[in-house]
């Protein structure tokens, strides 16, 4: 049992991982990831995909709301952003998929500094009022400029190639998705052990005092939506992949909801809460329905009502969850954790 | 040599004037303590030499450069730190994060090699964290220096916001009533830290505090404000003899 903390370096004490047993049990849990699409069905596939997706969304929107402090509801307008620009840029132009999202990425990036100039002067709920203007001016865009969005009618989307390789199956693009979300969560991590990062979390916390400590508060603020927009993008661009066709239709408010509940319930500042909650938020809807089925024999007038509850369950978690575990399922994990570490003292 | 100069400060907020005409000189290596009543604008006075505020009027001059209209990161990279009188840390990090924010403008790895955190980015943050390690034996808070600064007690509350501004490497300090709230053991833990800051790292201190006792054993020289306004100012010697002073403190007897 380990008992104490016997670091001897700053380098030791500074590593993502507390011990070699944490870096070969998430070894161990890659390798185990990466065997999924194997021996599972399409459709456990196709959650599993999106479950990938969101991580990556969350992490994104993470940095921004949970880390900076600077709340945002244009999460579905960045993610449609992301999705018509890889869209526009690999039909339009043929580009290869691996041009398209990154590039996709950083044209969300741009969008995003440009809404976040705004939040040099107003914060909370002021910003989530400007951030919400984004998104309808975003959905009334994509409607409208159909040269390049398709209108209505939407954007069809080739599968992504490599070569003569293309990602045209759940399988094939859970290892697409879950590479980029792998790479996205350890920047994110590196990042919050660094400079820049760590001058964020300054900025939520005491901005004055972030200011008077020497962080340029304008640059470091946008510097924040534009790596979380890149984040958001880069997640929209896979949606694209993932989806086939995109409307205006796969980007409603109700996404941006969507993740702001995963990052509360999953923990508000906190790179392994934004997976929690992806995984979680993700999830719920599938159990619903998983529930209802299962309860179509006994009680089939029940099941219609149930079949409506959703977003009634997911207000509700929302709720208990900052009621009872404000710091979300991040921190229950911690003392879950902590309590068997040592166990039974 | 004179490192701060402030000539004829105005700063008013709407029609209330917090400063009028405040002007001061502080040489290099000395403690300049500024004392006053409640209100009489000795933060409001250190909240324009950091550039938390803007002064209408009048001229800050430091080390030869007018800093008067320059945003605060600016002022923190020429060397000028401060704490708050209002514990202003961030809650949520721990002890040793908070201090390396105060190595933030001592660091140069960019967004991307932060993220990836190979090479560069690594050993400059193992470099910075030996010079955080420094200031925290040189203030010995090393039991504390992994705890949520949330969570700790008012007193080393005050001890890690001096920590952080030390972490600055700043050429000047300027404290905002460092002693406030403190008991007499505490009050002398501080003092000393101060006494050693401005001896064995040649910092000059700028502080407010209101504990006469600790002003006039440590300051070189004190600035007495009233209502905005410069009403003395000399070594401690002279300004307890100063007869406005005496009568801002204590009132005038009426004949």
């Amino acid at each position: 049992m380990r008992c104490g903390d016997f670091k001897t370096s700053y380098a030791a004490d500074m590593t993502i991982f507390e011990s070699n047993s944490a870096r070969i049990m998430l070894g161990l849990f890659l390798c185990l990831l990466f065997t999924v699409p194997l021996y599972t069905p399409g459709y456990v596939l196709d959650i599993a995909n999106r479950i990938g997706i969101a991580v990556i969304g969350a992490v994104g929107l993470n940095i921004l709301t949970g880390f900076t402090g600077q709340i945002s509801l244009g999460n579905a307008a960045f993610m449609a952003i992301g999705a018509f620009s890889s869209g526009y840029l690999g039909t339009r132009f043929g580009l290869p998929f691996f041009l398209c999202i990154p590039l996709a990425g950083l044209m969300t990036a741009f969008f995003g500094m440009f809404v976040g100039i705004p939040s040099l002067r107003i914060k909370g709920l002021y910003l989530a009022m400007a951030t919400l203007a984004a998104h309808f001016i975003v959905e009334f865009l994509v409607v409208k400029w159909e040269s390049v969005t398709g209108g209505v009618a939407g954007l069809s989307i080739p599968p992504p190639k490599l070569g003569s390789f293309a990602f045209d199956t759940d399988a094939r693009l859970f290892f697409l998705i879950f590479v980029i979300a792998i790479m996205a969560v350890l920047f994110a991590k590196n990042l919050f052990r660094t400079k820049v990062g760590k001058a964020f979390i300054a900025i939520r916390d005491q901005a004055i005092s972030a200011e008077v400590m020497g962080v340029n508060i304008l640059k470091y603020k946008l510097l924040s939506f534009g790596i979380s927009s890149f984040y958001v993008g880069v997640a929209g661009a896979l949606v694209a992949y993932q989806a086939k066709i995109i409307s205006p239709e796969t980007f409603p408010i109700t996404v941006a909801i969507d993740y702001l509940g995963m990052i509360i319930i999953g923990g508000l500042g906190s790179i392994l809460g934004s997976i929690y909650g992806a995984v979680f938020i993700t999830l719920l809807p599938e159990l619903l329905r998983l529930s209802t089925s299962a309860l179509a024999g006994p009680f089939p007038l029940l099941v219609a009502k149930l079949a409506a509850m959703k977003e009634l369950v997911f207000g509700i978690f929302v709720v208990v969850f900052i009621l009872f575990e404000p710091h979300g399922l991040a921190a229950r994990w911690h003392r879950i954790r902590n309590y068997w570490k040592i166990y039974p003292f | 040599m004179i490192q701060l100069s402030c000539s004829d400060i105005q700063l008013n907020f709407g029609g209330v004037r917090a400063l009028s005409g405040v002007s001061f000189e502080v040489r290099k290596g000395e403690i300049f303590a500024i004392i006053g009543p409640n209100g009489a604008g000795k933060s409001s006075m250190l909240n324009c030499i950091s550039g938390v505020y803007t002064p209408q009027n009048g001229r800050i001059i430091f080390e030869d450069t007018d800093i008067s209209s320059l945003p605060p990161y600016q002022r923190a990279k020429m060397g000028i730190a401060r704490s708050f009188q209002n514990i202003a840390l961030f809650k949520g990090m721990t002890v040793i994060d908070n201090l390396m924010i105060g190595r933030h403008l001592h660091q140069h790895a960019g967004l991307l090699q932060g993220g990836i955190y190979l090479g560069p980015a690594r050993n400059e943050e193992i470099k910075n964290r030996g010079f955080v390690e420094e200031i925290i034996e040189f203030l010995s808070i090393q039991s504390i220096r992994n705890k949520i600064v949330g969570t700790l007690p008012y007193g080393f509350q005050k001890r890690v916001e001096l920590a952080r501004a030390l972490a600055l490497e700043p050429k000047i300090l300027l404290l905002d009533e460092p002693m406030a709230g403190m008991n007499h053991e505490e009050t002398e833990d501080m003092a000393r830290f101060i006494v050693e800051t401005n001896g064995e790292r040649g910092i000059t201190v700028i502080m407010i505090e209101h504990d006469m006792g600790v002003v006039m054993d440590i300051s070189n020289a004190v600035c007495v404000l009233d209502f905005g306004k410069k009403i003395a100012s000399g070594t401690p010697e002279e300004v307890q003899q100063d007869p406005h002073v005496i009568k801002a403190y204590l009132g005038e007897e009426d004949i």
